[in-house]
């Protein structure tokens, strides 16, 4: 793996350094005949516009140099003028508007000449084009306000353009360099100042729905510059929305959206009576009322931006859950409230009868509103929607506003639970997930409750695993309600027994959050008797351990309970603290001593102590400079020793501890190789001595890129030192090396890759120097001219001294570093049963791990499968196969496919040999850095 | 404007027996062809002699369009076409095509064979109207003859509804059929686009229902199932063989799936098998989650349900059982429910409407103790439910789809006259339909009537073409000013008067000292006889009209007290 682990890294290093040598070689190509003169002999000889067409495009397939765009710009106007093809000026319109973005190019000298032929154009197509290339020019200047002023002008001009693409982009022209200040600045020929806004406000009831779309797409376009809307646009906004295209609806959706935000408090009247509403109110009706929209897009669109419409009155809020139902005008029940009835009123089990829904009230036929101007129902139609989509932005916007209202969240209670039977999974998954996020304003009925655990029965495990999170942190609010959970979750685990941890940290949560809850039920749950021993159960059952989990979590906060408990529930405690400790807390056990006194309380919430001794015990590594070689050895290995306990002991330290352990080690490591005798004697005696140092600067590089890339946080600081360690070890590589080879032409390469790496490192690390005074890099710099022009054998010499001499760098700590690991849950480790398949076939290995602090995973993470023969395979998962259930935590759950052809090295091999076995402890999950 | 005329043969203000027959601009269309359920005589079909008594059906009828498969729809079209005698075309939409010959072959029997009715029209007759038959695809615009054309939405309901508009000229006609507006487990949603017809002839079944979300039905039905299955019990679900019938089986199908059960599901076999292969090769009719996943399964490919034989109905352990009929009252699902009705730990759920006097209906009613044929009572033990899963758009879903096909005028049909008494109400009062559809626009153009062609172009290319001089009206006037001081002086005050009044324009001061607003000309001049007052010359044109007006008036009151 190490080796492995190395060769990846170089590539990577390789890899880097590549692109650079391109720009060098770039550079040269400068000196080559000028692309506009090319360019120009191309155009002439081109016959037809069919050829020069031709030429063009290829020509716009390579990138053009900022210091040759001028010249070929004037070639490009040149043709212009002469053309007559209008396909050809559009092609030579769009290349100017490209070579003016390029990097390094000023294109206000282009623009006089866009502006020119821009007036004596007569195509439609390439004056929608010109317009463009003027934008391009136009963005490229943004402080440029005069060009602005003029391009706005020249857009102003064409806006009565009768063709619709024309118009389009001199709107959007508008919306991009528009004024934004309403000052009324007089140009030269004593025009009046343009508002820009009225301008385009006015296209707003432009014949041609693009246009239109156009005219709307421009004001959000003025609106994200930073112009300030003014409020009378909503009402045309308001009209737009019963548009026949839906793209111009979809745009006022937004333009009434994007002004409801800025003008949240003034009042609109409602039309035809003489009331007033805020202006967000009204605007969060006109959106709801498009979720019934005709055309999905609008719908998606509508119920995307209802979430963020957090200003609403609650009053309409709650609106938007509320149909009233009807059954031949007499007034009806809704389901839901049928539900919450039975439930208040005790009888629970209904259904029986027919009629049971019957309609109750008569309604007064006047009173009621069919389609209700407000926001009536809105989600109701939302979460019924046809397309999925619509579903999930209504699912996603009901959860950002349940977020913020309390009232309302316990209100979408119901449509929420209700969604967990969407025909498609992603539904599902995304309701359960948004009920997570606002459970802490909910408590759970009863049959609410009912509904969720039904789902813990379904096949999929993301909406199992995502219901348990969800049942972390729920509040249940009656005894039942956690029998009844507890029940469905051992149900879910005699169906599933893979979800068995997933299950008992679901009840641990449960149990702690409801200790007062649990505490009637303990007697049942044990199964114990007041005057019978029981029958003590089976200590393996995981239903078993689950039930403790529950029981052990919840007596943590309520001394009370273990009372209830029997002898072997006490030694069961004892087992399960020792085993599952992440499960069970420590428990006060009264007239017993403290089973787990050792990690008793009083040791753990104390954190200062171990902070100060890990400070100490790494300023104690300060003085290694001053201690003899024998003392400073020592001294490591102590500090190491004390790092790793202190790692072991405190989880949260376990990252700077490993850290700072780790590149201890690497120094200790370095100290002995140079301790090594072979240094005193002469070279070709000592050939097999020789290993121990090799060894040492080999391991050392291994542990400097585990370093860097085993844990996340790292930062610039260390990433220097790491470096520096590394290079120590090339250096001791070398000299090694020198000392046992004969012959100076391996040697020559060597040295020569070693100044290089020196090089890199000085370059890549440039601002950092002056931290690394009086270390090995620093004197190595120092001698650089020297070592450059001198040979082999004594650079080697240089080293060797410069090695010994060298400083030991303090490695700062970085505030916040955890060591990335991962751990396989699937396939379990030494399994009985070796998994067989037959050669030439393939078979599935599901592969499920935890991978902690990985950063970027989808491009990190590889599988490795070790074959038997000693094959290696790599498998890159599927980005779709890891999941982000927390910060810093991923899952990886694959399928990992194996495949082996016949067996070669067995002893008369042959086709015969069919089963093979393959054990399934031997998937490693290397962790693979990158840059 | 030519007048559009509906005359309903059935279903004006009932439901059953569907016929409307329409005419508009000299064009005569029917739609639907409907047998009433209610009656065994001659009311069972429309009443065609109202259109035969002025000659043939078909001389008078241009097209027929039938919406979708079910029998109050397209009962009576055997009778129609080959009884009365009709020969021209007959529109409906494929999986209509395909499934209606099964219906009403099994109409027929049931008619003929077990009622023994004679005078019934036979295999042969349903056969050869079917030969009659054009197929149309959703979103297709058929064109009938040179002037009428027919295109079709889609419409929910039944697989394969569809909603028809007829259109001839500039007139159109909106048909729905029967439409669903809220998407269910097989279907979606019907959808119109605002092609703001004329008329829109709507069906109104639940004109004054609200209905609740469809999911907690769902749910209660999943619920109560699985439930019962648990406990062991069977579960009979009486269903009609089409429609509802797919629709409860892929919500159990994806349950079992999800839930991963074992337990058995049957399907009584029969019209049920031959429906469901329909169902499975019209993909593109059924709702987006079928249509996207039918590459990796074809729902309608159940893997859990199983057909349904006789004998099962004794095996021990629970199942779900799918039978026909879904009212009770004969066959399978009569049968399997005598032999479960004893035992309290199964259960009958009944997913749609029961009419009277059926078993279905007692049931429903209470009735514990039923007589059965032969004196026998029959003791009901087991439990008895009621789910209403129905396909028809309620209030609100007619409101939306009036919404967005924005017709001139609405017409209800197919409901209760009471209950569309509510609904004309809520939609004059809520939706205000009517002229707005079809706003004048203002335009400006010449018509150039050449060799018997119109065309209408700018006036520019009217004048370049005609060879005309473009000739200006202009209106002048003078406005009287009091004002001591030059005519330069005087100018300039009206241009920097005028420049702050009127932002929005383009006003002007001309070296000549005149002043121009747009088109709009301003010049000061002195009357020799009174030197205290200026005229101010106005001139502009036609065009400016507006302007020129609005000028004048803002003059005639005087300009502000000029700063000293």
């Amino acid at each position: 793996m190490a080796a492995h682990l190395k060769k990846r890294v170089y590539e990577e290093f390789t890899k880097v350094v590549q692109p650079q040598e391109e720009i060098a070689t770039k550079k040269l190509r400068l000196t080559k005949p000028s692309k506009s003169a090319a360019l120009h002999i191309d155009l002439c000889k081109a016959t037809s516009p069919a050829d020069a067409l031709q030429y063009l495009l290829q020509f716009a397939r390579k990138p053009v140099e900022a210091e040759s765009v001028e010249g070929v710009v004037r070639i490009l106007l040149e043709h212009y003028y002469k053309e007559n093809d209008p396909s050809v000026r559009l092609k030579i319109a769009s290349l100017l508007g490209l070579l003016s973005k390029t990097a390094g190019f000023s294109p206000d000298c282009i623009m006089d000449d866009a502006i020119n032929i821009l007036q004596n154009e007569k195509s439609h197509q390439v004056l929608a084009q010109l317009l463009d290339t003027l934008l391009a020019i136009g963005t490229k200047l943004p402080e440029n306000q005069a060009i602005q002023m003029r391009l706005v002008d020249v857009a102003c001009k064409h806006l009565t353009d009768t063709s619709h693409g024309v118009r389009n982009k001199c709107l959007q022209l508008l919306g991009n360099l528009g004024s934004l200040e309403k000052s009324v600045t007089k140009d030269a020929e004593g025009l009046a100042a343009r508002d820009v806004q009225k301008i385009i406000g006015d296209y707003f009831s432009d014949q041609d729905p693009r246009v239109r779309t156009a005219a709307i797409k421009a004001m959000l376009q003025l609106h994200e510059r930073g112009l300030k809307l003014h409020q009378t646009i909503y009402n045309q906004a308001c009209k737009l929305l019963s548009d026949d295209y839906e793209q111009v609806r979809s745009a006022a959706v937004q333009l009434i959206w994007v002004v409801s935000q800025l003008y949240p408090e003034s009042i609109v009247p409602i039309p035809s009576s003489n009331e007033e509403i805020r202006l967000v109110d009204d605007a969060f009706g006109k959106i709801c009322h498009m979720v019934s929209d005709g055309s999905w897009v609008v719908r998606v669109q509508a119920a995307k931006l209802l979430g963020s419409m957090e200003q609403v009155s609650s009053h309409f809020l709650e609106q938007t859950l509320d149909k009233k139902l009807m059954s031949d005008l007499r007034r009806k029940r809704t389901a839901h409230e049928r539900a919450k009835e039975l439930y208040s009123s005790g009888e629970f089990s209904s259904g029986r009868k027919w009629g049971d829904d019957a309609p109750k009230e008569e309604v007064d036929t006047g009173a009621v509103n069919l389609i209700e101007s407000g926001a009536c129902g809105a989600f109701v139609h939302g979460l019924e929607d046809e397309m999925y989509e619509v579903r999930i932005a209504a699912v996603e916007a009901l959860c950002m506003l349940a977020q913020s209202s309390p009232s309302f969240a316990e209100k979408c209670l119901d449509f929420l639970v209700d969604m967990f039977n969407d025909e498609i999974e992603e539904v599902r998954l995304q309701s359960i997930h948004t009920m997570r996020k606002i459970s802490n304003n909910i408590t759970l009925r009863e049959d609410q409750l009912d509904t969720v655990l039904a789902v813990l029965e379904d096949s999929s495990r993301d909406i199992r695993e995502a219901l348990h999170e969800l049942l972390c942190c729920t509040n249940v609010s009656t005894k039942e309600g956690i029998h009844l959970a507890l029940v469905e979750l051992l149900k879910n685990l005699t169906k599933y027994p893979t979800d068995r941890d997933s299950i008992w940290k679901c009840l641990k949560f449960l149990g702690s959050r409801h200790p007062t809850l649990v505490l009637p039920l303990v007697p049942e749950l044990l199964s114990t008797h007041p005057f019978f021993d029981t029958a003590e159960p089976d200590m393996d059952d995981p239903a078993y351990i689950a039930v403790l989990v529950l029981i052990f979590n919840a007596a943590k906060t309520c001394p009370t309970m273990p009372a209830l408990f029997s002898d072997h529930t006490f030694r069961h405690y004892a087992y399960l603290r020792d085993s599952l400790s992440h499960l069970v807390p420590a428990l006060r056990l009264p007239g017993r001593k403290l089973v787990s006194s050792a990690v008793s309380p009083s040791i753990i919430p104390q954190e200062d102590p171990s902070q100060q001794f890990l400070q100490q015990s790494l300023e104690r590594v300060y003085s290694l400079q001053h201690l003899d070689p024998q003392g400073a050895q020592e001294l490591l290995e102590f500090t190491i020793r004390d790092l790793q306990r202190l790692g072991e002991l405190q989880s949260e330290l376990a990252g700077v501890a490993d850290f700072s352990a780790t590149y201890l080690r690497c120094q200790l490591l370095l100290i002995k190789a140079l301790q090594e005798k072979l240094w005193n004697v002469a070279a070709p005696l000592y050939l097999k001595q020789s290993d121990l140092a090799s060894a040492a600067a080999k391991q050392i590089m291994e542990e400097t890129y585990k370093m860097e890339f085993m844990y996340s946080g790292v930062e610039n600081k260390q990433v220097v030192i790491i470096h520096h360690m590394r290079l120590q070890a090339k250096a001791l590589q070398l000299i090694v090396t020198a000392r046992t080879t004969r012959g100076l032409d391996p040697l020559f390469g060597m040295c020569e890759k070693f100044l290089q790496e020196v090089d890199f490192f000085q370059r890549y690390f440039i601002a950092d120097l002056p931290h690394l005074q009086d270390s090995f890099v620093d004197k190595l710099l120092d001698l650089m001219p020297r070592l450059m022009t001198s040979k082999p054998a004594e650079v080697v010499k240089i080293l060797q001294t410069m090695l010994r001499q060298s400083a030991f760098l303090h490695l700062p700590l970085p505030e916040q570093i955890h060591k990335a690991s991962a751990t396989i849950i699937e396939p379990a480790g030494e399994s009985d049963n070796p998994l067989r398949f037959t050669s030439g076939l393939v078979v599935a290995l599901d592969v499920d791990a935890t991978l902690e602090h990985v950063q970027d995973p989808q491009n990190t993470v590889k599988v490795q499968v070790l074959y038997p023969d000693g094959q290696a395979q790599m498998i890159h998962p599927k980005p779709a196969d890891f999941r982000n259930p927390g910060p810093g935590r991923h899952r990886l759950i694959t399928q990992v496919y194996l495949s082996h052809t016949a067996w070669t090295g067995m002893p008369g091999g042959s086709e015969a040999a069919a089963g093979l076995q393959l054990q399934c402890s031997h998937s490693k999950m290397p962790l693979d850095g990158g840059w | 404007m030519p007048e559009i005329r509906v005359t309903p043969l059935g279903a004006g203000q009932d439901v059953g027996r569907s016929c409307i027959l329409v005419s508009i601009a000299g064009k005569n269309v029917m739609l639907d062809c409907g047998m009433h359920m209610g009656f065994n005589d001659d009311r069972r079909f429309p009443d065609f002699s109202y259109i035969t008594q002025n000659g043939r059906l078909t001389d008078f009828l241009d097209c027929v369009i039938i919406s979708h498969f079910h029998l109050d729809h397209c009962g009576a079209l055997p009778y129609f076409s080959e009884m009365v005698g009709y020969d021209g075309p007959i529109y409906m939409t494929h999986p209509t095509q395909a499934i209606c010959p099964i219906l009403l072959e099994d109409y027929r029997k049931i008619a003929v064979d077990k009622k023994g009715e004679a005078n019934f029209f036979t295999s042969q007759m349903i056969k050869d109207c079917m030969k009659k038959v054009v197929a149309v695809h959703l979103h297709q615009t058929v064109q009938v003859d040179d002037e009428l054309e027919i295109k079709a939405y889609y419409a929910g309901h039944v697989l394969g509804a569809a909603m028809f508009q007829i259109k001839v000229g500039s007139e159109s006609v909106v048909y729905t059929g029967d439409y669903n507006m809220t998407p269910d487990r097989h279907l979606g949603a019907a959808w119109i686009d605002k092609c703001r017809p004329n008329l829109l002839i709507t069906e109104s079944t639940y004109a004054t229902t609200i209905r609740d979300s469809k999911r907690c039905r769902e749910r209660d039905f999943l619920k109560k199932v699985h439930e019962t299955v648990e406990r062991g019990g069977k579960v009979l679900i009486p269903v009609f063989a089409l429609g509802r019938a797919q629709e409860l089986c892929i919500l159990l199908e994806t349950f079992w799936e999800r839930m991963n059960l074992k337990v058995p599901i049957y399907f009584s076999t029969g019209l049920t098998e031959k429906a469901n292969h329909y169902y499975k090769l019209f993909i593109p009719w059924t709702n987006q989650k079928i249509r996207k996943t039918f590459v990796q399964r074809n729902m309608f490919e159940f893997k859990h349900i199983k057909a349904f034989d006789r004998a099962f109905a004794d095996n021990p352990g629970p199942m779900v059982v799918f039978a026909t009929p879904g009212m009770l009252h004969a066959g399978q699902s009569l049968q399997i429910f005598r032999k479960w009705a004893g035992n309290e730990k199964n259960m009958v759920i009944m997913p749609g409407y029961c009419v009277q006097g059926t078993v279905g209906h007692k049931i429903l009613s209470g009735q514990r103790k039923l007589e059965m044929e032969g004196r026998q009572v029959l003791e009901v033990k087991m439990q008895v439910e009621y789910m209403s899963f129905s396909a028809h758009a309620d209030a609100k879903g007619i409101m939306q789809l009036v919404g967005q096909a924005e017709p001139e005028s609405v017409l209800l049909v197919h409901g209760e006259a009471k209950k569309m008494e509510f609904l004309k109400q809520k939609i004059e009062q809520e939706l205000r339909l009517l002229p707005e559809a079809k706003k004048p626009r203002l335009l400006h153009g010449t018509l150039i009537m050449k060799d018997s062609n119109f065309r209408l172009v700018s006036s520019e290319q009217a004048l370049k073409e005609l060879g005309l001089a473009e000739h200006q009206l202009r209106f002048t006037c003078r406005v009287h000013l009091h004002d001591t001081r030059k005519e330069q002086e005087t100018a300039l005050r009206v241009y920097s008067h005028l420049k702050s009044v009127l932002k929005d324009h383009c006003v002007q001061h001309l070296p000549d000292g005149s002043v121009t607003v747009e088109s709009v000309l301003l010049q000061a001049a002195a009357p020799s006889e009174d030197p205290g007052t200026k005229v101010l010359l106005v001139s502009w044109t036609y065009q400016d009209e507006e302007l020129g007006s609005f000028l004048t008036s803002l003059l005639k009151k005087g300009l502000p007290q000029a700063p000293s």
